[in-house]
């Protein structure tokens, strides 16, 4: 019995050692959304193309979409622009922008040159909508589901790989999206 | 010389560290104790971008934001725990240098306490079972010849 009792030390550094090894792989800037399971905030916003026409939630309710937050500050937004582009091509779901705590003449100048996959752009100037949303940086994507249900978050660069799991979770659907 | 080059070395490098931990915008209040709960909740609030600093001390755009906020709740006449709610309801308990007690903390909250108190128990038993030991060594049976023996050789000592 001591004798297997000399054992401890070595399973309390392989339990640590799976930890470790487990924190690894784990991102720490990668919140989980207050919001996922929660309706989208409603708001009052002005279009970014149009400052006379206000937007609201009712505009992107009735199949599940994309918001994807962006600004021209932000270089990993152009990174995934080309993604947003190919993902407007498929035409599968629609991308709604939201133009995060930018300048509206800059915003308009960067869809002209890099073209535009949004059906639309709230344009959320001092940032309120994004606070309502929990977003802490650009670029986030945000998957609704219908009803404008907030199902994921994506924080990041969207890729190739990143739509895929989209496109998976919204074929699979909700348990509790058709109550 | 070499002495004062590292003196002004060492100058020039806390000037510019000073520079980074200021405060850059200024935020009135009507009532000095509002000013003082905007910096315990600026001092309690995470900052949600950069992790390892709170709102109070961060300039991420997110942190300039969340303290303007705090300051329209603070000047709309908000509770504290109203407030503290809002930023929950938007960036979960993340932003909480000091969480909740709540279901999922329990472990870490009273963990310790749990671990002090096996320890104690522990060092309860290890220290009957030496107490057993050492009353057990103290109090050996001597048979009579064994007796006599020892008290031979006792006396035989304080005749000495």
């Amino acid at each position: 019995m001591p004798r297997l009792l000399l054992f401890i030390p070595l399973a309390l550094f392989f339990i640590l050692g799976i930890f470790l090894w487990k924190g690894l792989s784990i991102d720490p800037r990668e919140l989980p959304s207050a919001l996922i399971n929660k309706p989208f905030p409603e708001f009052k916003v002005p279009s970014l193309r149009d400052a006379n026409k206000t937007l609201t939630k009712a505009d992107f309710i009735g199949q599940p979409v994309l918001v994807n937050v962006w600004a021209t500050w932000c270089p990993s937004c152009r990174q995934e622009h080309n993604q947003l582009l190919r993902i407007a091509d498929e035409a599968s779901v629609p991308v709604i922008g939201l133009n995060y705590k930018d300048d509206r003449n800059a915003a308009l100048a960067w869809l002209e040159q890099l073209g535009d996959p949004y059906q639309f752009n709230i344009f959320d100037e001092r940032g309120m909508l994004g606070l309502d949303l929990g977003v802490y940086g650009a670029p986030e994507t945000y998957l609704l589901d219908a009803k404008g249900i907030i199902r994921y978050r994506h924080v990041g660069v969207v890729t190739q790989d990143v739509w895929v799991e989209f496109k998976a979770m919204i074929a699979k659907g909700w348990a509790d999206e058709k109550i | 010389m070499k002495k004062f080059k590292t003196f002004f070395i060492l100058t020039v490098i806390s000037v510019f560290f000073t520079t980074a931990y200021a405060a850059i915008d200024v935020y009135q209040f009507d009532d000095p104790e509002k000013m003082d709960r905007f910096k315990v909740l600026t001092e309690e609030l995470r900052c949600p971008k950069c992790q390892n600093q709170n709102i109070a001390d961060s300039n991420a755009e997110i942190a300039q934001d969340l303290r303007a906020k705090l300051q329209e709740m603070l000047t709309a006449n908000k509770s504290d725990d109203d407030i503290v709610q809002y930023m929950i309801d938007r960036y979960g308990d993340f932003v909480l240098y000091e969480p909740r007690v709540t279901n999922q903390t329990y472990l870490l909250w009273f963990g310790p306490f749990l671990l002090l108190g096996i320890a104690l128990i522990i060092v309860f038993f290890i220290v009957r079972a030496r107490n057993n030991r050492s009353e057990k060594a103290s109090n050996i049976e001597l048979d009579t010849h064994q007796q006599q023996q020892l008290d031979g050789l006792l006396n035989k000592k304080k005749g000495s």
